[in-house]
């Protein structure tokens, strides 16, 4: 079995974390890491970028549309994930609307930060990574 | 090998997806096949040897990819079977380069159909043509890249439901089908040189970008219109050095440094200007490139010669009149004449209404008036500028005015 575990959280608390904190909450996700590696249960990990930066693709009678934002219905719970490699969002959202289970609900696209983890050794800003364009 | 896949995919990219629009008949279909082709190369290349012809091999696998993939997904029988009988080689008559710039032309014509907004028009061109992707389109002009996204979703929508051919339009559409595309690269030219909001005054990126559109449409037809186009981009472009001051601040035509002006710029878009109008009746762009001609030759502002640049806007104003076109012509007659004739001009297009709440119209108003030290009319009317400028260093240079007339 695999199990993949959706962190979800208040995107406005975790901006308003000082820098320094930022930095700390970001070592304890990768010390963690490392734990669940050393254990054999890692698989792959990586944080989302903001939530405005998703759109969602849904297929209805063959006709795919494209919105802003995550808006799923409530009463749709994420089902699945699939990590892609696109040349961009557009590239992203025809693969996306292919995904057979997609076409139960929909698809969340949401790009993933370019460079994962942060050295954080060499000062970089480690949620730098993780802000929009 | 990797870079030397990069390099094809960088050079012949944009073609290879031209030729497999033409060949599969979607875009969504075309781009998936043109990663597929990739993919392929970067397997077997390294293996076999680069093709003698990359392309051909490219449009050639990309096809094959796509068939192979609509086979899979079996619903789709009836579009293999159209596929599988289309020759691969293409029509004999014409040489390979030849259709490959044609497949280029048909593309750019889809890409800025009338049936699709001038926003779509604009974001599809960039995309399938230039090969930009939707997060550079998005940042170039200011959007979020989802919004971005799905407005490119739903030009392609619109495409296919209104079952657009990826056809050159008939002879007869040909003019008011090139009017299009040509207005297109102009927006997305002027989204780069004077950007439409915000802090700075131009985005240089989509500038250049234009600047390449226009000399791949030259390249792929003979259009007067479309070296008129091009010659007006690149005569434009010629003064991005001299616009801004080193804080970003509007720096006018006349207080411009003119040796900041790209030399080699001027004389490739003064020569165009010239192929343009000796080839038959002058179009618009030709005749506003023209006018950019003669600032461009110029050596200092007094040198200008305004009788000409008046005669050309009259000749503007007969083939594409407009507001605008007038207020420019004014402008010129206040430089040949003197500020009063300018000023009777520029009254009577805004006491029509036309201009009133264009901020350009004011601020030429303030300046004739300012001249002629009527100081209390100036003020109002860059107040007036003012209060519609939404550009900041545009609204710093009405503001800098003000001061004076103040001081």
């Amino acid at each position: 079995m695999k199990y993949r575990c959706l962190i979800y959280f208040d995107e406005a608390r975790h901006r308003a974390l000082t820098p320094e904190a930022h930095v700390e909450l970001t070592r304890a996700c990768l010390a963690y890491d490392d734990e669940l590696r050393e254990a054999g249960r890692f698989i792959t990990a990586s944080p989302l970028r903001p939530v405005q930066t998703a759109a969602t693709v849904r297929v209805t009678d063959g006709q795919v549309s494209a919105t802003d934002g995550p808006f799923a219905e409530t009463k749709e719970q994420l089902g699945g994930f699939i990590m892609i490699r696109a040349r961009d969002l557009n590239e992203a959202i025809a693969v996306a609307a292919k995904i057979p289970v997609g076409w139960l609900g929909c698809v969340e696209v949401r790009p993933l930060p370019e460079a994962w983890p942060p050295d954080l050794e060499r000062g970089e800003e480690a949620n730098a990574a993780a802000m929009p364009g | 090998m990797g870079e030397r896949i990069a390099a094809v995919y960088r050079q012949e990219s944009r073609r290879v997806f031209a030729s497999l629009v033409r060949l599969l008949g979607d875009l969504d279909l075309a781009e998936e096949a043109l990663h597929d082709a990739f993919v392929a190369a970067a397997r077997q290349w390294p293996r076999d040897g680069e093709p003698g012809n990359p392309r051909a091999w490219l449009v050639s696998a990309g096809r094959f990819k796509a068939i192979d993939r609509l086979r899979r997904r079996a619903r789709l029988d009836a579009v293999v079977g159209e596929l599988a009988v289309q020759p691969d080689t293409p029509d004999p008559s014409a040489s390979e380069e030849e259709t490959v710039a044609d497949d280029q032309l048909r593309l750019i014509y889809v890409c800025c159909h009338p049936a699709l907004s001038p926003d779509a028009q604009v974001a599809l061109t960039l995309r399938e043509v230039c090969g930009l992707t939707t997060e550079a389109i998005a940042a170039a002009f200011l959007t979020g890249a989802p919004t971005l996204a799905q407005r490119i979703v739903r030009a392609k929508a619109r495409i296919r439901q209104a079952r657009i051919p990826f056809e050159a339009p008939e002879p007869a559409d040909l003019a008011a089908r090139l009017a299009t595309v040509l207005h297109v690269i102009y927006l997305v030219f002027n989204e780069g040189y004077s950007a439409s909001s915000g802090e700075v005054l131009a985005r240089p990126d989509l500038a250049a970008e234009a600047i390449r559109l226009g000399r791949l449409l030259c390249s792929l037809t003979p259009e007067p219109e479309a070296k008129g186009l091009l010659a007006l981009l690149l005569l434009h472009d010629s003064r991005r050095a001299a616009r801004t001051s080193a804080q970003g601040d509007l720096v006018l035509l006349d207080d411009q440094d003119r040796a900041l002006w790209d030399r080699s710029q001027i004389a490739e878009g003064a020569a165009l200007v010239t192929e343009a109008l000796s080839s038959g009746p002058a179009g618009p762009y030709a005749l506003q490139a023209a006018i950019a001609a003669v600032h461009a030759d110029a050596a200092d502002p007094a040198a200008t010669d305004w009788a000409e640049i008046v005669g050309l806007y009259d000749a503007l104003a007969r083939v594409r009149p407009s507001a605008v076109v007038e207020l420019n012509r004014a402008v010129a007659v206040a430089m040949r004449d003197g500020p009063q004739a300018g000023l009777v001009l520029v009254d009577a297009i805004l006491s029509r209404g036309d201009l009133r709440d264009y901020h350009l119209a004011h601020a030429a108003r303030a300046d004739l008036c300012r001249r002629l030290g009527r100081k209390a009319q100036a003020r109002a009317s860059y107040e007036r500028a003012l209060s519609l400028a939404r550009q900041a260093p545009e609204r710093r240079y009405l503001q800098r005015r003000l001061d004076e007339l103040a001081a």
